[in-house]
């Protein structure tokens, strides 16, 4: 029987997660921890709209006339800044987390289309630098597997102060993901369900974060290009005070970007939407004089290539993807329908990337499960999506007569809903409104 | 003979520059007129001896690898943080996150050391001539702690399975942490770690503490831990 149609009535307040998270959490004792990000439905990329030329401005020729998408990322103070062939860029995510060929994967997909991926919380793999031509080092709280040899290796050097998915966390990795390899790079006994600080050890505050990026730029001889990436929250200061603090590159996730493990509660509750965060990072980097010398890569929730049009249009110099490269290498595929529905999910909803089970291979530290990812292939397809991606994007571009993804520009854009017009600070279509605006 | 560089007259960034290179004067270096700069000698990466003459700022030493680097002077936040291998010593005192996140060599401080000396170590081996401040080996994975003098507020809180051994008084332990018996290995390697700092205190003086691992498991029994 299908309630619905017997007249019954699902509540709103009450819905049938909820009462399922009620009765999870009354079962348990414990709270949800879970993957993914955000699943409420939020104000995003989808609420704008680009305008295409017509009589004011003149479209470019969708197969004839070029559309560049080249973007140079930490000029500001590095000596070899990063030189992508287009704006789209991996996200950090573990080794760890994910298995060693999902890392491989990454690499060898980001590689082909001439971009750059990201270590994660965990330290960096041979398999990773091997096959990744642009390799940015993350440098986290917990400092696992952090060592100067690896930041002398890597392209660039990413200060973490938080993600989208968990503003205010520290990371965790549940004892099944933590085997002997994993837990060696990370100094911890095998099996611990590990804990990652939520700061780090040895600054607090943009004072002493200006003092922690002068000695990573004299470790490695002002060579890397520093990025400071933060969890969107208090966007406008957070991103000023990165700038004073020297960062070359401002990284904002919004509260739609991934996790490997985190609580439910957190997922869901922490952070604001990355259309509400981008606006408030451009706002201050024009403020202070340094939009597009200070480039923003901005990532949580970002899936295609409009939405990364959107982005550029809003002043973002690039985008980063996790969530979207990791369908790309195969996570929640229908063909492992079956195993997922074993493990009480279902293709298009698996989210329990902490409990190292991912029929993919991908989230995994098992090495059966981890052998069923074709590094290759899984490269293969994640380039082939970044390839899309940015040919989505050009597309777009050109209908605004662009002849960079990068001249996108506010005045491109509409929105659909009074709440994306507010946030993102472009006129409601159809209308010369801008809610705010001007208060 | 030493090579001699100003601070007065030289950048931190020459400095390190020349610590750097593929052809650094192996043997002695000194540093004239620190004058708490910030990054002094970070980086290095082969089997240099650097005499600092004076205070320093931050992050002195930052990620040594094979180096022995001697402060003579105090040495401000982050001294020898990330340091692989070698020897750092600071003469005077040093301010909070000493040996942060250390993998290995030796961290001598002969005076004190401010709060979280050894926060989340991760093999490095720490001797402390005086006190240290509160929260100090928080998240110690790996390595040893020694302090000589007394030890603040919540000693090794959420420990894992670094080793503490303290001669004074301990303010309070951290959740997790608990003192643990003695034994004759433990003295045996106690008795190394202060004839590697240089020391004279007696073995037998120390208690040891370590990690009772009940935090290493999220269990619904600890929710008052988290």
């Amino acid at each position: 029987m299908e309630p619905a149609s017997h007249g019954l009535r699902e509540s709103a307040t009450f819905d049938r997660a909820t009462i399922h998270a009620i009765q999870r959490a009354a079962d348990t004792g414990i709270y949800d921890i879970r993957g993914w990000g955000a699943k409420r439905r939020l104000p995003h990329f989808d609420d704008l709209l680009l305008l295409g030329a017509s009589m004011s401005r003149y479209p470019l020729e969708g197969y004839r006339e070029r559309c560049d998408t080249d973007v140079v990322l930490g000029a500001r103070h590095a000596r070899n800044p990063l030189r992508l062939a287009t704006p789209v860029t991996i996200a950090g995510m573990s080794f760890g987390a994910l298995s060693a060929q999902a890392k491989e994967a990454l690499g060898r997909g980001a590689s082909e289309v001439g971009t750059s991926t990201t270590t994660g919380d965990g330290g960096m793999t041979p398999e990773e630098r091997g096959h990744s031509k642009h390799l940015v080092y993350q440098y986290l709280p917990s400092r696992y597997g952090m060592n100067p040899d690896d930041l002398r290796a890597a392209d660039a050097i990413e200060v973490v102060l938080g993600q989208g998915a968990k503003p205010g966390g520290g990371g965790m990795l549940l004892g099944q993901k933590v085997t002997e390899r994993v837990a060696g790079m990370r100094t911890l006994p095998v099996g611990v369900d590990q804990r990652s600080a939520c700061r780090h050890p040895d600054w607090t505050g943009p004072d002493d974060l200006a003092i922690k990026i002068l000695e990573l730029r004299e470790i490695t001889d002002w060579e890397k290009p520093v990025y400071v990436k933060v969890g969107a929250t208090r966007t406008y200061y957070d991103v000023k005070l990165a700038v004073h603090a020297g960062a070359d590159v401002v990284v904002v996730d919004g509260m739609q970007g991934g996790t490997a493990a985190t609580q439910d509660v957190f997922i869901e509750h922490v952070g604001i939407p990355t259309l509400a965060a981008l606006p408030q990072a451009v706002r201050a980097l024009r403020e202070l004089g340094v939009h597009r010398e200070v480039q923003l890569i901005v990532s949580g929730g970002i899936r295609s290539g409009a939405d990364m049009a959107k982005a550029l249009a809003l002043g973002a110099d690039a985008v980063a993807v996790g969530t979207a490269a990791l369908i790309a290498l195969g996570d929640n595929h229908p063909r492992y329908d079956a195993e997922y529905r074993r493990l009480g999910s279902a293709a298009g909803y698996f989210d329990d990337y902490q409990d190292g089970r991912d029929p993919a291979g991908i989230s995994t530290q098992d090495p059966d499960l981890a052998a069923r990812l074709d590094p290759v292939e899984g490269g293969r397809r994640l380039a082939n999506f970044l390839r899309v991606m940015t040919m989505e994007a050009q597309t777009l571009a050109r209908a605004c007569g662009k002849s960079h993804l990068l001249h996108l520009e506010p005045e491109d854009l509409v929105a659909l809903t009074i709440e994306s017009a507010a946030m993102a600070r472009v006129p409601l279509a159809g209308t010369d409104w801008i809610p705010g605006a001007g208060l | 003979m030493a090579t001699l560089i100003d601070l007065a007259t030289t950048p931190v960034r020459e400095l390190n520059a020349a610590l750097h290179a593929p052809d650094a004067e192996a043997g002695a270096w000194r540093v004239l007129n620190p004058r708490g700069a910030h990054a002094v000698a970070c980086g290095i990466r082969d089997d240099l001896g650097v005499d600092i003459e004076g205070h320093v700022g931050y992050y002195c030493a930052g990620m040594n690898q094979r180096a022995t680097v001697t402060v003579h002077g105090n040495a401000g936040t982050g001294v020898a943080e990330n340091m692989m291998s070698g020897t750092v010593r600071v003469r005077g005192n040093a301010s909070q996150s000493a040996g942060a996140t250390a993998h290995g060599g030796l961290l001598v401080i002969d005076g004190d050391a401010a709060a979280r000396c050894g926060i989340s170590m991760k093999g490095v081996d720490i001797v402390v001539g005086g006190n240290v401040g509160h929260m100090s080996a928080f998240m110690g994975q790996a390595g040893r702690l020694v302090v000589c003098g007394d030890a603040g507020d919540a000693l090794g809180d959420s420990l894992y399975e670094a080793r503490i051994y303290v001669r004074g008084a301990v303010r309070s332990l951290g959740a997790d942490c608990v003192e643990k018996e003695m034994r004759g290995e433990h003295l045996a390697e106690l008795a190394e770690l202060l004839k590697a700092a240089e020391r004279d205190e007696d073995p037998g003086e120390f208690r040891r503490y370590g990690s009772a691992r009940t935090l290493y498991h999220f269990k619904v029994d600890n929710s008052t831990a988290y």
